[in-house]
């Protein structure tokens, strides 16, 4: 029992846990079958929470290497752009093969902006939170010239399948993320991958001396976060049916951090848990369906968010619980220096 | 970086020569990134009086202090958040929540000399809240302030999502007050006061025990600490100076539109972050200056002079070409600083 209560992602585990029973009490529908595949305001949270599991899946490695990434809406924005722009050039929007390429010319631009924020950190050795803050100013500026300012809608079926579509009877929203997340736990936690993550977040001098070629990992992790951006970017894009380059991913990079801090991980880095990232993304979404659900207004959503995040936070700070748990020890209180990684 | 970490090295240093040579480095080093904004904003003004038609007339330059005072004002608060190394996320939620208040509050008939301090106290309530958790706790300054965001903006869209006018009869007298300055330059009190903080910052920096323990923490919390400077009373201070200047933002901003809307300034932490950096305010801390940031806010705002003078560009410019100035100051930031060393 106390092994449980020790772990880090009891908490959070179970205020998910109260706000799905409290969904599970007001909606009149939370999970059930209907037209051959799952229905419900369970299979809605889960599916409104791909984009933001994917953005923070990206997250969570930056951060495991003692990085941020500030650009990952942005990257949203421009990858949807890229999409709907060539999209809505075909002469037959439902053509599959069109719908392809549009597809995957967005994730190669997306890889591109990340390979940029990688090689700003890793070779010209800026602070992560400055030059990814270049491309979140100046990228939004691109996804707009891209759409000429304009909400570019289009019509094709395949491409809201990526949001609205269902395979095996499951959303294909939530199947992309899950491939995502799979795909990220297998590469890291079977093979040295994780490890030479976590030893470059825990200090990449030292790693390069190992023999780690920390400047090559750094690199990499910001270009999955820049696909997995811009894969959350189609999935945003697909949902609304357009290109929308102001609103798109706005602040969702903050939501991101706030899930990998949920999650458990340090913002310092050198450690990193990508169960934790899920279940603080899949609670910060259902926040907000539960504020919805329990009739308070939607405004209020983002004072919930803070009290959840102070509560969260708090939780997690040694000092906070040494203070006020009265656990005094005689381990000297050095003074952090509160530079944001 | 700062005169704070130089003094020791240089009595320690030994030789005259050492010395002398310091002495002759230093101030290049510290003065080259606020040089280089200076000579940028000269370029960028000239190239608009070369270009366009009545770009001289000296009510461009008066204007840009009138446009963008809300945003020095901020600014000159992030500036000491960040010369102490941290990062404050939620200033233009705090706005949102000044204006919406004060609209509210007014339209309900308070006295408008009650409004006043008591908008500007909650502030600084607001900052000094985020700073004691910064420091009791040990919860990151991009978490700790980002909460402080969901907070605000909450609180503002809960109090009214819509906007609010303002009928009383000081706001209107003060937003409708005109100084002339010469004949046909006339300017607004919000530039007066924007330009008073500026210059009591500057002072406070410069001449304060208090503008010397900034620098200091930001140099070396550890060795601030072990100097016995008042760490946690230094930090908790510039959270609550900048929520204080959020605060006064939002007064501004309530002044000059005679409105309050809880999405007003919305994304405004960017833009004050990008000011100091373009006006080469070390994001690490310990480095810079408030005349630095007046240099970032003006450039960022000539930028946006230029381009509705230029008429034909899309506003999606103005984004783009701060990225690429935040990019070339970062940039040379960095090399500067490797030099240094």
């Amino acid at each position: 029992m106390t092994t449980i209560l020790k772990n880090r992602l009891f908490w959070p585990a179970l205020i998910l846990a109260v706000m799905l029973g409290v969904n599970a009490f007001t909606s009149n529908q939370f999970i059930a079958i209907q037209d051959g595949h799952l229905f419900g305001t369970l299979i809605d949270i889960l599916r409104g929470s791909a984009p933001l599991i994917l953005v923070a899946l990206g997250m969570t490695l930056v951060i495991a290497t003692g990085g941020i990434d500030l650009s990952v809406g942005s990257v949203m924005a421009i990858s949807g752009a890229v999409a709907c722009l060539l999209i809505s050039d075909l002469d037959n929007q439902n053509s599959l093969g069109g719908v392809l390429i549009a597809i995957g010319a967005a994730i190669l631009v997306s890889l591109a902006a990340g390979l940029w924020n990688g090689t700003l950190v890793a070779v010209v050795g800026i602070q992560p939170i400055i030059a990814t803050l270049i491309l979140m100013v100046a990228g939004r500026g691109l996804a707009q010239l891209f759409t000429e300012g304009q909400i570019i809608n289009v019509q094709s079926g395949p491409y809201s399948t990526l949001a609205s579509g269902f395979f095996l009877a499951l959303p294909v929203a939530l199947l992309i993320a899950a491939a995502a997340v799979a795909l990220t736990v297998l590469l890291t936690r079977r093979t040295a991958l994780g490890l030479l993550l976590e030893s470059v977040g825990g200090s990449p001098t030292a790693s390069r001396l190992a023999g780690i070629s920390a400047r090559r990992i750094t690199v990499m992790v910001y270009v999955v976060a820049g696909a997995f951006a811009g894969l959350a970017g189609l999935i945003a894009s697909a949902d609304i049916k357009s290109a929308d380059s102001i609103s798109a991913g706005n602040l969702i990079e903050l939501d991101a951090i706030l899930a990998v801090v949920i999650g458990g991980t340090a913002l310092i880095g050198g450690r990193f848990s990508i169960a934790g990232t899920v279940l603080g993304a899949i609670i910060i979404q259902t926040l907000k369906v539960t504020v919805v659900a329990v009739d308070i207004p939607a405004e209020a959503n983002l004072l919930f968010k803070s009290v959840v995040v102070v509560a969260l936070c708090l939780s997690q700070s040694p000092d906070f619980r040494a203070k006020v748990f009265g656990r005094f020890t005689s381990r000297p209180a050095a003074e952090k220096v509160g530079i944001p990684a | 970086m700062t005169t704070m970490d130089m003094t020791p090295v240089t009595k320690d240093g030994g030789g005259p020569e050492l010395n002398k040579r310091r002495r002759v480095y230093k101030p290049n080093t510290k003065y080259i990134p606020i040089l280089a904004t200076l000579f940028l904003l000269v370029v960028m003004y000239s190239t608009g009086v070369a270009n366009y038609r009545n770009f001289d007339d000296p009510s461009v330059i008066v204007n840009l202090f009138r446009d963008n005072a809300v945003l020095l004002v901020v600014a000159v608060g992030m500036t000491f958040v960040i010369l102490t190394g941290g990062i404050d996320l939620s200033v233009g939620a705090v706005i949102s929540l000044t204006t919406i208040l004060t609209a509210t509050l007014l339209k309900a008939d308070w006295p408008p000399l009650v409004v006043l301090p008591a908008v500007l106290l909650l502030g600084a309530l607001i900052g000094a809240g985020q700073g004691a958790v910064i420091h009791f706790f040990k919860v990151e300054p991009f978490i700790a302030t980002l909460a402080g965001l969901f907070l605000a903006r909450g609180a503002a869209l809960t109090i009214n999502d819509e906007s609010v006018p303002i009928r009383d009869d000081m706001w209107r007298e003060i937003s409708d007050f005109r100084i002339v300055l010469a004949d046909g330059v006339v300017t607004k009190p919000i530039a007066i006061i924007a330009i008073l903080s500026v210059l009591a910052a500057a002072a406070v920096l410069a001449w304060t025990r208090f503008g010397r323990n900034v620098y200091a923490i930001g140099g070396n919390a550890d060795s601030a600490l072990l100097m016995g400077l008042p760490v946690g009373r230094t930090r908790i201070a510039v959270y609550t100076l900048s929520g204080f200047c959020a605060a006064l933002g939002g007064v501004l901003f309530s002044i000059n539109s005679t409105s309050g809307w809880a999405l007003q300034g919305n994304g405004m932490e960017l833009d004050a972050i990008a000011a100091c950096v373009i006006g080469g305010v070390l994001l690490t801390g310990g480095s810079g200056f408030v005349w630095g940031t007046l240099l970032g806010v003006l450039v960022t705002g000539l930028i946006r002079t230029i381009i509705n003078f230029q008429g034909d560009l899309n506003a999606a410019w103005s984004r783009i070409i701060i990225g690429v100035l935040l990019f070339a100051f970062i940039v040379m930031q960095r090399l500067v600083t490797r030099k240094a060393k």
